[in-house]
């Protein structure tokens, strides 16, 4: 078990989650998201070494079909969703340090 | 409304019949909806021309000898988180604001071919993180019994809708409760499928292995209807499950007798307000009265299940909420660079309560702390299910409160996150198995708000459980009765 959630971990986390916080909310956010956790503990100090895990309710098997054409999503309608395209793609600003 | 039928059922055998017309059972609930909407808030999108030209249809296949089926004029609303094609789909967030999705839920194409018309898309909080509708960018929804108490959540506007008679029925969809919790808290029906039984395909997602769609209602067998007509395998989802859909209608006269119901004794106790848990006892002897067995079981790991969620539905939040980085659709502020844009549109969409589970689930899953917190958790959930088996071996039906306290005022809880999830006690633990439950309204609390009864079953469950929620219907006491 960890110490308790500090405001540098909230901040890594943000930039991670691709998130900008002000000071304020950096200061709330460690406060209850520490709350949250300290709830946690119980589970967090649980002995379950010989416990499998669950990740999900239904014993899933890869689900295949045919590989026929079949009718999909008209490209034109969903790019008319998009903030901005150009040539039949999503146009997004510079990136990797490019000049925009 | 005077002459026309009011619940699903006998709005659809009208239809059908050609006794009533499936233009003036709208025309009468978009009078309700102009009459209250404006106070209660139920509605982000209402859709009167939309649905004026479904009803329309579906008169014309009377009128044409056909039958439009068994939703047939049925007003019914829609979650706004269900995709509608071309018609604006918000999840109540500023980022996907005026988005049209291009193409609909599958369930969105169920109702409509079983003769649904739907009239709108309702309020929830804001990515269905939430239990009071107060999270909406778009302002919360209020308790059509109560207008200063909040309607539960996330699926408040859905619950509201029902309660307030703007539609019979509407869809919701519940991760930790998001269906029976403001269904309680409404006085209305709410029922959370076994998760696989009715398809996600379209409905935008919250945490993957959790979410399912569900309906509500003011009858137990206006919700046997619509889950009938929802429910069943789709190719388009892979969790779907390859089986066919239950018929729940036929179960409902069928009684109680010699079914056996346990009560779960970690969720009648701490936590628990003494009218709430006094009224499920009471549902307990009316269900031993019809001829049900009722005993008591402990299901220990439920009592962990609240901290398990609140990790496990965050982690994946946290992955399935990256798609919006302002390049698709929703959303964007401009920015420099690609990576300063994903961040501003992100802050700038996003409210704070999605924020918050954003950074828990993205802590939980982070490098030193992932064994802790989300993998810890993952076998927390192994353990609810093997505590559930072993419930399921004694008993045919669980029994609990569907929320721990009736309707709270506004404010109440909104700044404070733990005491908001703590809502959630009663109905987590079924998401994590994967299994079905309902709640069905019986009498009221201290208070004279609804309290709902919460019954729970194994995976595919559903027929059993509707049986025994008829039984419960049939004995609730009045709203008015007061509690003593």
């Amino acid at each position: 078990m960890s110490d308790r959630l500090t405001r540098d971990d909230v901040a890594k986390v943000a930039e991670l989650a691709r998130l900008v916080l002000t000071d304020a909310e950096l200061d709330t956010y460690t406060d209850q998201l520490g709350a949250v956790l300290d709830h946690a503990a119980d589970v967090a100090a649980l002995d379950l070494a010989d416990v499998p895990p669950t990740a999900h309710p239904l014993p899933l098997v890869n689900v295949l079909r045919d590989d026929v054409v079949a009718p999909c999503l008209d490209r034109d309608e969903v790019l008319a969703q998009a903030p901005a395209v150009e040539d039949g793609r999503f146009r997004v600003p510079a990136i990797l340090g490019e000049e925009p | 409304m005077a002459d026309l039928p009011t619940t699903a059922v006998d709005i659809a055998a009208a239809v059908r019949a050609g006794e009533v017309s499936a233009a003036e059972v709208l025309d009468a609930h978009l009078a309700a909806i102009d009459a209250r909407e404006g106070e209660i808030n139920a509605f982000n999108l209402v859709l009167a021309d939309e649905a004026r030209a479904a009803a329309a249809a579906v008169d014309a296949r009377v009128a044409a000898g056909e039958d439009p089926g068994p939703l047939a004029g049925v007003p019914l609303a829609l979650k706004d988180n269900l995709c509608t094609r071309g018609v604006p789909t918000t999840c109540s967030s500023r980022i996907l604001e005026g988005w049209r999705p291009p193409y609909d839920a599958t369930v969105v194409q169920r109702v409509a071919a079983a003769g649904a018309v739907a009239v709108g898309k309702t309020n929830l909080d804001e990515f269905a993180m939430g239990s009071s509708t107060e999270n909406s960018a778009f302002g919360p929804t209020r308790n059509p019994r109560d207008p200063e108490r909040v309607p539960g959540g996330s699926s408040g506007g859905s619950a509201a809708a029902v309660a307030a008679g703007f539609a019979p029925i509407s869809l919701g969809s519940d991760t930790g409760g998001s269906i029976r919790q403001p269904a309680a808290l409404c006085g209305v029906v709410g029922v959370k499928p076994t998760y696989g039984l009715v398809s996600r395909y379209g409905l935008v997602a919250f945490a993957s292995s959790l979410d399912q769609i569900g309906p509500f209602s003011t009858t137990v067998a206006d919700a046997a209807l619509l889950l009938e007509a929802v429910a069943g395998h789709d190719p388009l989802d892979s969790t779907s499950i390859d089986a066919p859909a239950p018929s729940l209608l036929d179960q409902l006269d069928r009684g109680v007798q010699g079914l056996r119901i346990g009560l779960v004794t970690e969720l009648m106790g701490e936590g628990i307000a003494p009218d709430v848990a006094a009224r499920v006892r009471q549902a307990a002897d009316a269900l031993a009265a019809a001829g049900a067995e009722i005993g008591e079981v402990s299901v220990p790991a439920a009592s962990y299940g609240l901290s398990a969620y609140y990790l496990i539905a965050p982690a994946e939040a946290s992955s399935n909420l990256a798609r919006y980085d302002g390049v698709r659709y929703g959303l964007r502020v401009d920015a420099p660079t690609t990576a300063e844009m994903n961040a501003a549109t992100r802050t700038a969409g996003f409210g704070v309560e999605v924020k918050r589970r954003i950074m828990l689930g993205t802590y939980a899953l982070s490098a030193g702390y992932y064994d802790a917190y989300y993998g810890k958790a993952l076998k927390v959930r192994t353990l609810i299910v093997r505590d559930f088996e072993a419930a399921y071996e004694r008993f045919d039906l669980l029994l609990s409160p569907t929320s721990p306290t009736t309707a709270f005022r506004f404010g109440e809880k909104v700044d404070d996150p733990l005491a908001m999830y703590l809502n959630d006690v009663c109905t987590i633990p079924t998401n994590l198995a994967g299994h079905p439950a309902m709640s069905v309204p019986f009498g009221a609390g201290a208070d004279g708000m609804p309290v709902g009864v919460q019954l729970l079953a194994p995976a595919l469950g559903e027929a059993t459980m509707f049986r025994a929620a008829a039984a419960v219907e049939a004995a609730a006491p009045s709203l008015e009765e007061a509690w003593s």
